[in-house]
């Protein structure tokens, strides 16, 4: 029973992060062509504040206060009573809704739908995204060259 | 002393008026958008964000354009929305090891595991004006390589394993956060780090230089400096469990200082340490030897009384929304302090003249 919270729970983290990181643009063009959206009821509506974000000393020591961020939370509740979160970095309202649907949904047998046209394609643009960077890093990586020196 | 005044209320609408239209400029440009700074003056958006103490690109965009380019005025416009904001928690310590790097150096090691990767730098190029970019055109597409998938480890870490470098041991203790509780003396190094990371960029850099002309030198070199995203996470009550709740771009720079040895500690290294929202190398390395000027006490090392050593100084006047607001307000209505000034000063002139006068009389 516990293995299987953790492992819900891991696969819920996934989904979250990723909502939270997306791009906003991304997230909403591809949640605008999902149509089976659900009633819900907010029981938080979304409200915008800051986080404070933490760094440590020499990035293993203590921790310290590096600055805030801005993030949208809210929280929701289906029809079925499936509690929804969403925590979005940013100050989009509408993101942080879309996230707290689609964290209820993944919860519900509508999940394989929902992770098919919504979050799969959405993790392979955010992937994709990121390898191209780690691409063009890798074409900045210095090789060395030992010049030969010497008088033979 | 001040006291309130009345009047001028339409002098200042009219000024107001006249601020917005010149802040557009001339109306036969373009009208500049948020997103075009955001993308396009993005260091200038890093340096907002960092001493505005608040990570939100978009805001800091904002911020830039209202301001008119004044970065100072724009990151007093950030730090008075973020007092707006409920706080929704603390992150936990991000993990600077799991960075996806774009740019990753060290001064000191050639082969370090993972290699040296420049990134988008500015260094290297011939800082000659560019004058194709007067005119508009396409940029071709940056050449790629084979992209790493693994982390990048910390180039101390390879230090630390010969024990040969000072250990930065974790902890989970709760940092003091200087926009919660005024700063006291003497501050712990949390605390230290925190003002700095905010800190003004051109006074930490003048504080780092002074460093290295001389005034408390510590011979610093750059272990390592890396640019890139870490994830953000956050402990939520609701869920009972962290999640990723963003990423933030930062800038981290790690020094290896010379270390004599004390009583107690044997010769080795020593480390400072700076991290910066955005890509903020020049202000990062300027804090990490700012850092490790600081630690002198900690370290056993004597106070040879430069300005880089006295945290009081610095993290007194590191603050620019502080300093400007104080520098400022000496240009607002003073008149009643003025006219008492003026008052005081005729007094004692006219006193002054009247002992002249009788002497000379007398003469």
């Amino acid at each position: 029973m516990a293995d299987q919270t953790n492992i819900a729970n891991a696969a819920r983290q996934g989904w979250m992060g990723l909502l939270a990181r997306a791009p906003e643009g991304a997230l909403m063009a591809l949640w605008s062509k999902y149509d089976a959206r659900p009633d819900f009821e907010w029981l938080r509506s979304p409200e915008v504040g800051g986080v404070m974000v933490r760094g440590r000393t020499g990035g293993t020591g203590a921790p310290f206060n590096l600055g805030e961020m801005t993030v949208t939370r809210c929280s929701l509740v289906l029809n079925d009573g499936t509690v929804g979160h969403g925590y979005v970095q940013g100050r989009s309202k509408p993101k942080a809704e879309a996230a707290a649907l689609i964290d209820a949904l993944m919860q519900t047998s509508a999940a394989d739908a929902v992770r098919a046209q919504v979050i799969s394609p959405l993790k392979d643009q955010m992937e994709n995204a990121k390898t191209d960077r780690a691409a063009k890093a890798a074409a900045t990586k210095v090789e060395f060259f030992t010049m030969v020196r010497g008088e033979d | 002393m001040y006291v309130a005044v009345k009047g001028g209320e339409k002098a200042i609408e009219n000024a107001h008026a006249w601020l917005a239209e010149e802040r557009r400029g001339s109306t036969d440009i373009a009208e500049l958008s948020i997103a075009q700074i955001r993308e396009q003056l993005s260091l200038a958006v890093n340096r907002v964000m960092a001493e505005g103490s608040l990570y939100d690109p978009d805001l800091a965009a904002l911020a830039i354009k209202q301001a008119r380019g004044d970065l100072i005025e724009a990151i007093f416009l950030i730090r008075a929305y973020r007092t707006t904001l409920p706080r929704f928690g603390c992150s936990n310590p991000v993990e600077t090891g799991e960075m996806a790097c774009d740019r990753r150096i060290s001064a000191t090691f050639k082969d370090a595991p993972g290699g040296q990767v420049l990134g988008p730098t500015f260094d290297y190029t011939h800082r000659l004006l560019d004058f194709k970019l007067a005119a508009e055109g396409e940029v071709s597409a940056a050449p790629e390589g084979q992209p790493r998938t693994e982390a990048t480890p910390h180039i101390t870490e390879f230090l630390k394993g010969e024990g040969i470098i000072q250990d930065e041991p974790a902890s989970d203790a709760t940092p003091g956060d200087l926009t919660r509780e005024p700063m006291e003396f003497p501050a712990n190094r949390p605390l230290r780090l925190q003002s700095l990371t905010r800190g003004d960029e051109g006074f930490v850099l003048g504080m780092a230089y002074s460093t290295q002309r001389g005034y408390a030198r510590n011979h610093a070199f750059v272990g390592e400096l890396r640019i890139g995203k870490v994830a953000v996470e956050m402990d939520i009550p609701e869920l009972g469990f962290a999640i990723e709740i963003g990423e933030v771009e930062l800038t981290e720079c790690e020094t290896v200082n010379q270390f004599k040895g004390s009583k107690t500690e044997p010769p080795q290294f020593t480390r400072g340490y700076g991290l910066v929202f955005g890509q903020s190398e020049r202000k990062s390395i300027a804090m990490a030897l700012v850092d490790r000027a600081l630690r002198w006490e900690e370290l056993g090392e004597d106070n040879l009384g430069a300005p880089a050593q006295d945290e009081e100084f610095v993290l007194s006047h590191s603050d620019n929304i502080q300093a400007t607001g104080f520098l400022e307000h000496i240009k607002l209505p003073h008149y009643v302090d003025f006219q008492s000034e003026l008052e005081l000063v005729r007094k004692l002139r006219r006193e002054a003249e009247e002992r002249i006068t009788p002497k000379e009389a007398a003469e």
